[in-house]
């Protein structure tokens, strides 16, 4: 595919680039940044934008194969697109999970067939999640998967997970952990305090996610693998990430946009909207994510789409299961919610996430793939959840006013998503 | 409900029966102006008042040889009951029949992932055959919430899980005001399983509200957190302690609450032996208590768990009159809600 982009700002931070100018694309892969006039290709007009390359949501549940009736890789891979995501990385957690080269195989030839975000698959560290053993991670990378998690089942027995971290390295893939203690959350609805106590819902204390991450930083720590701790919490959590980074350990983290937006006051009135795990924290805990976010302790935020069909998200607070939508609203609520400059957001959504998963080429530069992310920064926009392209509806965002949109996604050279006011 | 409405009533009763009819007069009537009760974190002094007072007329009709008054007549009460209960199911039953209502229990098991399924869709339905009201009782905390936003009926929450169990709360209020002619400046010890007791939850919202000091005794294990910030405005009236005699220390009402092992998936305290010790109530115990103190439990009772047997049943105990105080309690959130 052949694209002009036109006039807009062009930043890339990993390449020093900020400047008002046209990129051409030809064949998918960028051949010129520079003013330009190209006659006889599309023009995709960016005066007044900012032209970034790809965003990348390292963290999306598509769950095909197995609950279609809650997303599909088609579905996801829009609804991401709609949300200026270039690429998705999908979570294992599909029935049957992704635990072998041929489920890593079908979600590679779905996402190439039907979805207009890329779809880098994640394997699964052991056999159908479960704990117990290796799942066949050297299979699955030679398939295409790019991290191993086992995803919202935590590795609890130490010395598996000290052996996951130990056979990553032979392909340096990074290890993903949801860092919970299952015996101390055990059952948990949403997050331990005030909230929960006068709610009568069982909590999970903050401690669940902090013992783990301190436990995985030091088996990262005695192997020397590279590990990412997904979507962290709490202050205490962010703390030990920020002192093993200072330790130069090879650690990174993400946040999600719910974790620095809301608060566990969210769930007074019993909305299955904001039952997530982890779950939503305290007004210090999102301080903390905040502050994280701004000192570089946290590389990535990362949606944790988690689509959830009605019929289960309106089931009871303590039957509903964890988890909103979330990929078409994490840039906009990032615009709105953080003070950040272009160039750590492009970082945070884009350089980090690429540096992670290690997917190449990427960025603005010669001979790289043509994906890019359009934002308009003043746009004044609000989410209606039933605009989605999501099959599911559980977001806590709806009717959200935001300021600042992804307005337009290209893949490849091909404009897969455009927002024009 | 206007006046004139009322006096048709009341001569049709009068004309039925051969005694006059005195229940509360309508212009001092304050109905409820809410769709549901669902608890009493959000409810103000003021209506907890209109309650109470309701109730307290209310307690003659069931003292009367036909114990019948036609208030409700042609309103349908449901009682939905998704978890075990004998006296908040059979006090509800009884003061809806007291007010005339056709009342109709459903007791229903929760089944593991069907069961939010089966909840909304049974209120739906429930709805759509033009029930006035439900009482609901749900092991899930905010089950009732969920309901109301989507029956017409007016929602009574009858308990959810570990959240609040309001008519227990104004029933207690009721024999407390009753025994000690107040409900304020009182010293107030609730001991026990805290951590899985709605009734708890409840009666610290209640008597804060008034300003009567509640002093909340268990072992920490049982003692969730955060509970001592749980009340929005009166915070400083709750006090938490794991001691039990300085819970008791001059109180003017002991109430203990039940051990709830079916909701217990853990190891909490090492044995019932041990927890009695600590936290069981014992004559020698309440005697620390003041001379006129008044000894409650919402029932059921563990005998020899968290209350021996001779202070259940002794002089102090007011644990009958709670349940006497149930049915006239409910009447009136019956007819506050649904009378007008």
């Amino acid at each position: 595919m052949d694209l002009l982009v036109k006039n807009g700002r062009v930043i890339d931070p990993a390449r020093k680039i900020d400047a008002v100018t046209d990129i051409v694309i030809r064949d998918g892969k960028i051949q010129l940044i520079g003013a330009a006039t190209v006659p006889g290709i599309p023009v995709f007009e960016a005066t007044g934008l900012v032209v970034a390359p790809g965003f990348f949501d390292i963290h999306v549940h598509l769950r095909e194969p197995g609950t279609e009736e809650a997303e599909t890789i088609a579905s996801g891979g829009s609804a991401a697109a709609a949300g200026g995501f270039t690429a998705v990385a999908a979570m294992p957690n599909t029935k049957p999970p992704n635990d072998n080269p041929s489920i890593t195989h079908y979600i590679l030839s779905e996402a190439r067939r039907s979805s207009p975000a890329r779809v880098f698959p994640i394997g699964a560290i052991t056999k159908e999640q479960k704990g117990e053993t290796l799942a066949e991670i050297g299979e699955m990378f030679e398939a295409g998967i790019v991290a191993i998690s086992d995803d919202g089942k935590p590795v609890m027995d130490s010395r598996l997970f000290r052996r996951a971290l130990e056979y990553a390295l032979m392909f340096d893939m990074p290890v993903i952990q949801h860092c919970e203690d299952l015996y101390l959350s055990n059952g948990g609805v949403m997050h331990e305090g005030v909230y929960s106590t006068r709610l009568g819902l069982k909590g999970i204390p903050s401690a669940a996610e902090e013992t783990m991450v301190s436990r995985d930083l030091i088996l990262a720590e005695m192997t020397g693998s590279k590990y990412h701790a997904a979507h962290l919490s709490t202050r205490q959590a962010v703390a030990m990430v920020r002192e093993a980074k200072a330790r130069r350990l090879r650690v990174t983290a993400e946040v999600t946009p719910h974790h620095f937006t809301l608060t566990d006051a969210a769930v007074a009135g019993y909305d299955t909207n904001a039952k997530m795990n982890p779950p939503l924290r305290s007004a210090d805990d999102v301080a903390a994510v905040v502050e994280g976010i701004s000192d570089g302790t946290i590389d990535v935020i990362a949606s944790d789409h988690a689509p959830h069909h009605i019929n289960l998200k309106m089931l009871e607070f303590d039957s509903a299961p964890f988890g909103i939508t979330g990929v078409e609203t994490a840039v906009g609520l990032a615009l709105t919610k953080l003070q950040l400059s272009m160039t750590r957001l492009i970082e945070l959504f884009s350089i980090n996430p690429q540096k992670i998963m290690k997917v190449a080429p990427w960025g603005l530069f010669e001979g790289s793939n043509g994906d890019l992310t359009v934002l308009d920064l003043n746009r004044n926009w609000t989410f209606d959840v039933n605009q989605s392209r999501s099959r599911s509806r559980n977001s806590p965002f709806h009717g959200w006013s935001m300021k600042g949109k992804a307005v337009g996604t290209i893949v490849g050279g091909k404009v897969v998503y455009q927002d024009r006011a | 409900m206007t006046n004139d409405q009322w006096h048709i009533d009341m001569s049709l009763v009068i004309g039925q029966f051969s005694y006059v009819i005195s229940i509360p007069s309508p212009p001092s009537l304050n109905m409820l102006k809410r769709k549901d009760l669902l608890g009493i974190q959000d409810i103000s002094r003021e209506e907890i008042l209109d309650i109470l007072d309701t109730a307290e007329s209310f307690q003659e009709v069931s003292k009367r040889p036909i114990k019948k008054v036609p208030t409700l007549r042609g309103k349908t009460i449901i009682n939905l009951f998704f978890e075990a209960s004998t006296r908040t199911r059979t006090s509800f039953e009884i003061a809806g029949k007291r007010l005339s209502a056709d009342v109709v229990n459903i007791s229903s098991s929760t089944s593991s992932v069907s069961k939010g399924e089966t909840l909304i869709d049974t209120a739906r339905t429930l709805d759509a055959m033009a029930a006035d009201c439900v009482v609901i009782r749900h092991s899930a905390s905010g089950a009732p919430h969920t309901l109301s936003k989507l029956t017409k009926a007016s929602i009574i929450n009858g308990g959810d899980g570990a959240h609040e169990h309001p008519t227990q709360a104004l029933l207690d209020a009721c024999t407390i005001r009753q025994r000690k002619g107040r409900l304020n400046d009182l010293k107030v010890a609730i001991v026990g399983d805290v951590a899985h007791s709605r009734v708890a939850r409840s009666n610290v919202h209640l008597l804060t509200k008034f300003g009567t000091h509640v002093w909340l005794c268990s072992a920490p294990t049982l003692m969730p957190p955060g509970i001592e910030k749980i009340v929005c405005d009166h915070g400083e009236f709750l006090h938490v302690t794991r001691s039990m005699d300085e819970a008791l220390e001059q109180a003017d009402v002991v109430m203990m609450l039940r051990v709830q092992f079916e909701r217990m998936n853990e190891s909490f305290f090492p044995s019932i032996r041990e927890y009695f010790r600590y936290y069981g109530l014992t004559r020698a115990r309440a005697e620390r208590a003041k001379s006129d103190v008044i000894i409650m439990h919402p029932g059921p009772m563990n005998r020899g768990v968290e209350i021996a047997t001779d202070v259940a049943d002794g002089p102090y105990s007011v644990i009958l009159d709670q349940v006497s105080a149930g049915v006239a309690v409910r009447m009136a959130i019956l007819f506050l809600l649904l009378g007008g």
